[in-house]
């Protein structure tokens, strides 16, 4: 048995945090403040390699394995949660489905531009009727004279209306009982996304509502096969909550951090406030959940770089590291007092940005529902 | 153009523990490539770069876990790297490590020797002075710009009053600033094709270095006494409630100050 990183997985770690501490923390505030989108960010990713990490070398992408691609996400959403979810978003739910599902000739038109950051991508799930009950997608795309006609509207949906959002893959009814997934590029006539959505948290990242009327896209824009959409968005999804797990992990180490050097700067009754029980309790409590939180995460991960079953501890991670991280955020600004309740702490961010963590890419509530059914009942 | 740049694995984080039994410093805990020679690493991959042609040689010397300074090193764009590692090696001072890697550096003929300004554990930024004598080659150090021309050197010395433009001809030894770059970031990319790059690893006895000459034998440092630093004497805390202002305000008129 063998539970170290390698000489690999350590060095993105220190880069990626490196890049985290110099080049994001400092502008955090700022861009969660103004609601913007972190262009130049990203353009550094891009450089890096670290907009397309998981996708092969031969298609443009870093060619790394999950493990290394979960340390980077859990890294930066350490400092900083908008510019995770940007590149998570991108990598996982953007991507992929090109990668995973898309023909020779999709993958060398899009994959490309989209693993070196150059351009963004995003994936349309979620309807303002169909969520949790992702199987009730409402929009339909009509096979019309060679084309696909779209009519319907997504929302929440990451990454779709930046300045360098490249297309949106959708799952839309082509049939009765029939879902697939289209890309939708952006700039398609009868394609609008609405202005950007207002969040408690995640501020940064773009996220928008998209609605379809008449929009037509050619018939080589369907992904796969015809009516393997529900089965492609499932895989889809239980990868991409082996990110938004990392994510977990990453916003309460955070967390942590802010309240273990808080904790020793503070001083009430005459010392620091890391010297009473009461908060050495919970600092040690949150760092013991983190961990077991990481390593839930990381063999996740593993798995699926082994390319052994992986559905049932993704959900599992995700599940955990979402009230791990509900958790140490409620903790570590708790240790904060009335200072971690003002804009001017970073933990008042975290706070904030914590709770998506249990509602995007699946539920508490779907992530149990999965595990249930892994467990036979 | 082979460039040869000389680094150093230090502890990590700006702690530093000197261990009161061996008066040595401890490094134990994680190790990190010493920040100041990040910039002479850079500085190595922009003159190759501007020049389309050469080779980036690293070369350092300490334990086996050293190469985790130098994977980063290779991770940013180094060619290769060279690993001085030997038990008898343990414990030397800047005069044994200058004999050292002067013997690397002859081995290799490189036309340029580059450092970090010093190292950001022992900060003694002399060892470079040491190795340029060795090898009988023309020094300059705290270069906060570098230009390669026509087998010369030139670099601009940040000084206490301005800059001394100096120039030299290579082969020759340079001891860059830190406000020279701003060190890339290695990319993913590199950081995968880091451990293929060729790693060579020496001995003592590989460069010719007499055993009385390396370690502790080697060593003419002698730490003879450990204190705390000095006190800064008496000092006064005032708290930031509602009177703070008054109390900082009436110190510095009882000192005169205001």
């Amino acid at each position: 048995m063998d539970l170290d990183l390698t000489e690999e997985h350590e060095l993105v770690r220190k880069t990626v945090r490196e890049f985290a501490l110099e080049r994001v923390g400092p502008v955090a505030e700022e861009l969660d403040r103004e609601a913007r989108f972190p262009y130049e960010i990203v353009a550094e990713l891009g450089q890096l390699g670290l907009m397309g990490m998981p996708i092969p070398e031969r298609y443009g992408g870093g060619g790394a394995d999950t493990v290394s691609y979960a340390i980077a996400i859990e890294e930066l959403t350490r400092i900083d949660s908008s510019v995770a979810i940007t590149v998570a978003a991108h990598t996982s739910l953007g991507t992929t489905p090109i990668y995973l599902f898309g023909s020779e000739e999709q993958r060398r038109e899009w994959l490309p531009r989209l693993a070196s950051g150059e351009r963004l991508a995003a994936f349309g799930l979620t309807e303002p009727e169909a969520g949790s009950d992702a199987g009730a997608t409402r929009t339909t795309a009509e096979r019309r004279n060679g084309s696909w006609v779209v009519n319907g509207s997504k929302i929440f949906i990451t990454n779709a209306g930046t300045d360098i959002s490249a297309c949106v893959t959708i799952t839309a009814r082509t049939g009765e009982d029939e879902i697939s997934n289209v890309i939708v590029p952006n700039g398609t006539p009868g394609y609008e996304i609405s202005a950007p959505m207002h969040k408690l948290g995640w501020r940064a990242s773009d996220t928008r509502e998209l609605s379809f009327r008449e929009c037509e896209v050619p018939e080589g824009n369907l992904l796969g096969e015809r009516g393997r959409g529900y089965s492609q968005f499932l895989e889809i999804l239980d990868g991409g909550r082996i990110s938004v797990a990392a994510m977990g992990v990453g916003l309460a180490q955070g967390a942590y951090d802010l309240a273990y050097a808080y904790a020793q700067e503070r001083r009430q009754f005459g010392r620091p406030i890391s010297k009473f029980q009461a908060v050495q309790f919970r600092l040690a409590d949150m760092a013991t959940e983190i961990e077991a939180g990481r390593a839930l995460v990381y063999r996740a991960a593993w798995l699926k770089d082994q390319g052994r079953p992986f559905a049932r501890e993704a959900a599992m991670a995700k599940l955990y590291t979402g009230e791990l991280s509900n958790r140490a955020a409620n903790w570590a600004l708790q240790i904060h007092g009335g200072y971690g309740y003002m804009d001017e702490y970073a933990i008042s961010r975290l706070y904030r940005d914590q709770k998506i963590l249990e509602i995007g890419e699946g539920t508490n509530e779907i992530q149990r529902l999965v595990i249930a059914k892994h467990l036979g009942l | 153009m082979r460039i040869a740049v000389c680094v150093k694995q230090v502890p990590e984080g700006a702690a530093k523990r000197i261990d009161p039994a061996t008066r040595r410093l401890d490094r134990a805990g994680e190790g990190a490539l010493n920040a100041y020679d990040a910039n002479a690493v850079e500085e190595a991959l922009r003159l190759k770069e501007s020049a389309g042609e050469g080779e980036v040689v690293l070369l350092t010397m300490g334990p086996a876990r050293a190469a985790d300074a130098i994977r980063k090193a290779l991770a940013m764009g180094a060619d290769r790297a060279i690993l001085v590692t030997d038990d008898a090696a343990a414990g030397s001072d800047l005069l044994a490590t200058s004999i050292a890697l002067a013997r690397a550096l002859e081995r290799e003929q490189p036309d340029l020797v580059l450092f970090g300004q010093q190292a950001a554990d022992s900060d003694g930024a002399v060892l470079w002075g040491a190795v340029a004598d060795r090898l009988r080659r023309p020094l300059i150090s705290q270069v906060a710009e570098l230009t390669l021309a026509d087998g010369v050197v030139t670099g601009k010395r940040q000084s206490e009053f301005g800059y001394d433009v100096i120039r030299a001809p290579l082969p020759a030894v340079v001891a860059v600033s830190d406000s020279i770059n701003e060190p890339r970031y290695p990319s993913l990319k590199g950081i995968m094709g880091a451990k293929k790059k060729p790693q060579e690893t020496l001995t003592l006895a590989d460069l010719g270095v007499e055993s009385d000459r390396a370690g502790e034998a080697g060593s003419r440092t002698e730490v003879l006494a450990l204190s705390e630093p000095p006190s800064r004497g008496e000092s006064r805390r005032i708290d930031g409630d509602g009177a703070a202002p008054e109390a900082i305000i009436a110190f510095l008129a009882e000192k005169r100050l205001v």
